[in-house]
């Protein structure tokens, strides 16, 4: 009898993607290019592939998504799998069903892929422990949204052609935002220099130590930077006054045309979505297309999330 | 019962500056009877019990001055046999215990019950603790006269804090007159909401929300102003932070009689060992940085803090599984109380005395007990251990009935040999 050989390359890839913390930089770039195969195929007529046929992949969120689940959920259909969608608002959680016994029920049913988003942050890493398929954050607490910062990073690539040497500002609601902190650590990761740009209450104990440099005016955060991430303001996480007036917010912390002139001339600005326009960013700058990305970032967020998808389901 | 004699002991009683070779005498009632380098085992009666110690250390039974039980309410998560069970196999012999049960102990009739429940189940001494405030709700207080004739030790709302300065200073004004301990948490709730976790760079990069240390300071620098004022016998629970010790330093220095405790685990972890997501050191007040680990370890070295308590916190299995700011709070640790404090003995941190005095005599005097000491006529409440014995953590082996303790797998030296309550043999390794 033949005896198997153990492929250590394959049980040393971490079976989860949990977070950017999580990912080294050489699964960062595979997954990086990987999503770059598919974004001329999702340009095309024809998009479907089989290479996730026969697999099953649970969509299971327990926070409203418009654009990241149904990003997971196309990426998903695209790749052949079979998708569920569980939307949790309304489901046995409410019965008061705990997170490991979803988890376990959902395992009984033999799933490849669950794709989980939870307002707990470490949510995805408990469930990770707990079932025997892969688990794919999508967005945990505020702690981290790894497929976002792919996305985000695949879609300056496309732009600009790389990361490296890049300065690269991140503005607005650090403190709640998973995003930010999954941008953070990937950015860097790739060679980027990152500031972040927060009014003194919104930013994070100790995001020096991050490797970041941090500003509360934004015009010195944005200067001679390339590319500039606008946050939303997430009031739903908020409790309490952090700041006197969305008014003031946007005196200081809005991105419009006169503070944009700070940043490099060919600077581009993203945003995660969904935007609160007049908010954190003036409306007309977010719809010029000469600038602006965030079309594009909708666009190859799909791409990205089939590479990880592919990369993640044994 | 026969006398017996301890002989070729390490004995180190803090209560009378004692650290010598020597025995130790209990009659047939369990009292001691002699004690030092002088007593002879010829000082016994003949058909005295004699047990060679072999140069182990023999120390007063623990006094562990914040501990929950899960009776009645949460006999699933402790009950009294299986607190008895692992405080003696931890050395402790006295166990205050916390009234956040269900019902919470805020009355004379539940007080009659947790006696009476502790005398027939427990094998250990209980000073029960009631609330300070009905239901710990912060708005009415409790009879602390009644309540004290009726064999309550202190008051406490354990993990709660009494947030309305005018109550509070009512609260000391009204316990300054009858002579009650009371024992407060220190959390500002409007600086705590909704946080699991030190505020620091682990909150940020795990993404949760931070408890400031200025939420400690805050409440027991009014704390401390009210006693200037309506100067009760008034005990901090436990602090974490630097800042808190130096508001310590500043009033006890000023000549200001209050007393602190510290956790074991706020002694022995820092905010680093929660790593990814470890919601057995979820703790509360929670574990800090390392700068405020020593400076509390030094603390206790200048006199700042007078005891170490386990806070031991059992909880099931299910409160710890979930989410990190859903799960439980808090971790066992009665019984590992002992050998974790004498870590800072091993690595030079405080000498041995030290450790003892704030684990026996410190906590008794607190109290106003006759416990924790050796001194001619005590109970003979002992504690025997071998310093230097080293050990695993086994969470399994551990006789609480919850296993959530914080230092699973660490690596301890000081293994407790056998406890001794009033004068019976209690526990044996």
């Amino acid at each position: 009898m033949a005896v198997k050989k153990n492929n250590t390359a394959i049980k040393n890839s971490p079976k989860h993607l949990l977070g950017i913390q999580n990912l080294s930089i050489v699964e960062a770039k595979s997954i990086l290019d990987e999503a770059k195969k598919f974004i001329e195929l999702n340009r095309s007529s024809s998009k479907k592939l089989d290479v996730l046929r026969g697999k099953t992949q649970i969509n299971l969120f327990f926070e409203p998504s418009t654009r990241t689940q149904s990003s997971f959920d196309l990426a998903g259909k695209r790749l052949g799998a079979d998708v569920m969608s569980m939307n949790m608002d309304n489901s046995a959680l409410k019965k008061g069903e705990t997170l490991i016994d979803t988890a376990m029920t959902l395992n009984a049913m033999h799933p490849d892929l669950i794709v989980i988003r939870h307002q707990d942050s470490g949510a995805p890493n408990l469930l990770s422990q707990k079932v025997n398929c892969a688990v794919i954050n999508a967005g945990d607490g505020r702690r981290e949204h790894p497929t976002q910062a792919l996305l985000d990073a695949l879609t300056i690539i496309n732009r600009k052609g790389k990361i490296e040497g890049l300065k690269i500002a991140i503005c607005g609601d650090i403190l709640h935002s998973r995003v930010a902190r999954s941008n953070i650590y990937l950015m860097n990761m790739l060679g980027a220099e990152v500031n972040v740009i927060a009014p003194k209450t919104l930013m994070p104990k100790s995001i020096d130590r991050m490797g970041v440099k941090s500003f509360t005016d934004m015009r010195k955060g944005l200067e001679g930077t390339d590319i500039v991430m606008m946050l939303r303001l997430q009031n739903e996480r908020m409790q309490g006054s952090f700041l006197p007036s969305k008014r003031e917010y946007y005196e200081f912390y809005g991105l419009t045309p006169e503070k944009l002139k700070f940043a490099k001339k060919d600077a581009l600005i993203m945003h995660p979505g969904p935007m609160n326009r007049g908010v954190e960013i003036d409306t007309k700058l977010a719809d010029d297309i000469n600038v602006s990305l965030v079309k594009e970032q909708v666009e190859l967020g799909v791409a990205v999330r089939m590479a990880c998808l592919k990369k993640y389901c044994k | 019962m026969k006398e017996k004699i301890f002989i070729n002991a390490r004995i180190i009683d803090p209560s009378q500056n004692m650290d010598e070779k020597g025995s130790l005498l209990l009659n047939e009632k369990g009292k001691v009877k002699a004690i030092g380098k002088n007593v002879k085992k010829s000082d016994a009666n003949k058909d005295a019990e004699v047990i060679d110690l072999k140069g182990n250390v023999l120390i007063p039974g623990l006094v562990d001055m914040k501990a929950f039980v899960g009776e009645p309410g949460y006999e699933y998560k402790e009950n009294f046999r299986t607190l008895s069970q692992a405080a003696l196999a931890g050395g402790v012999t006295s166990i205050v215990t916390m009234p956040n049960t269900k019902p919470i102990i805020d009355n004379v009739s539940m007080v009659d019950f947790i006696i009476r429940r502790g005398r027939d189940k427990a094998n250990v001494n209980l000073f029960p603790c009631a609330s300070i405030t009905k239901q710990c709700e912060g708005k009415l207080m409790t009879e602390f006269g009644l309540l004290s004739g009726r064999g309550i030790i202190g008051f406490s709302d354990v993990n709660k804090t009494i947030q309305n300065t005018e109550l509070m200073s009512r609260i000391m004004d009204y316990a300054s007159d009858i002579g009650v301990l009371i024992m407060q948490h220190a959390e500002d709730y409007e600086l705590s909401k909704n946080a699991c976790i030190n505020d620091g760079e682990v909150a940020t990069r795990l993404g949760l929300q931070g408890i400031s240390a200025l939420a400690e300071k805050i409440i027991i620098e009014r704390d401390l102003s009210l006693l200037s004022e309506y100067p009760c016998r008034y005990h901090i629970n436990q602090i974490s932070s630097k800042q808190s010790l130096e508001v310590i330093r500043k009033n006890k220095n000023n000549g200001k009689k209050f007393s602190v405790g510290v956790s074991i685990n706020n002694l022995s972890l820092n905010e680093n060992d929660i790593g990814e997501f470890k919601t057995f050191l979820k703790l509360s007040p929670p574990l800090r940085l390392e700068d405020d680990r020593l400076s509390l370890v030094q603390g206790i070295k200048d006199e700042l803090i007078d005891v170490i308590v386990s806070d031991h916190l059992p909880e099931d299995e299910e409160s710890k599984r979930l989410p990190f700011a859903q799960a439980a709070t808090g971790a066992i640790g009665v019984e590992t109380l002992l050998p974790l404090s004498l870590e800072m003995y091993h690595n030079e941190s405080l000498p041995l005395n030290k450790i003892i005095e704030t684990l026996t005599i410190n906590p008794a005097k607190i109290l106003n007990i006759k416990k924790g000491t050796l001194t001619k006529g005590s109970d003979g409440d002992i504690c025997i251990f071998d310093l230097e014995a080293p050990w695993k953590v086994d969470a399994d082996k551990l006789k609480s009935k919850s296993k959530n303790t914080a230092i699973e797998n660490r690596n301890l030296q000081g293994k407790i040999l056998m406890t001794y309550l009033n004068g019976e043999l209690v526990y044996s390794n």
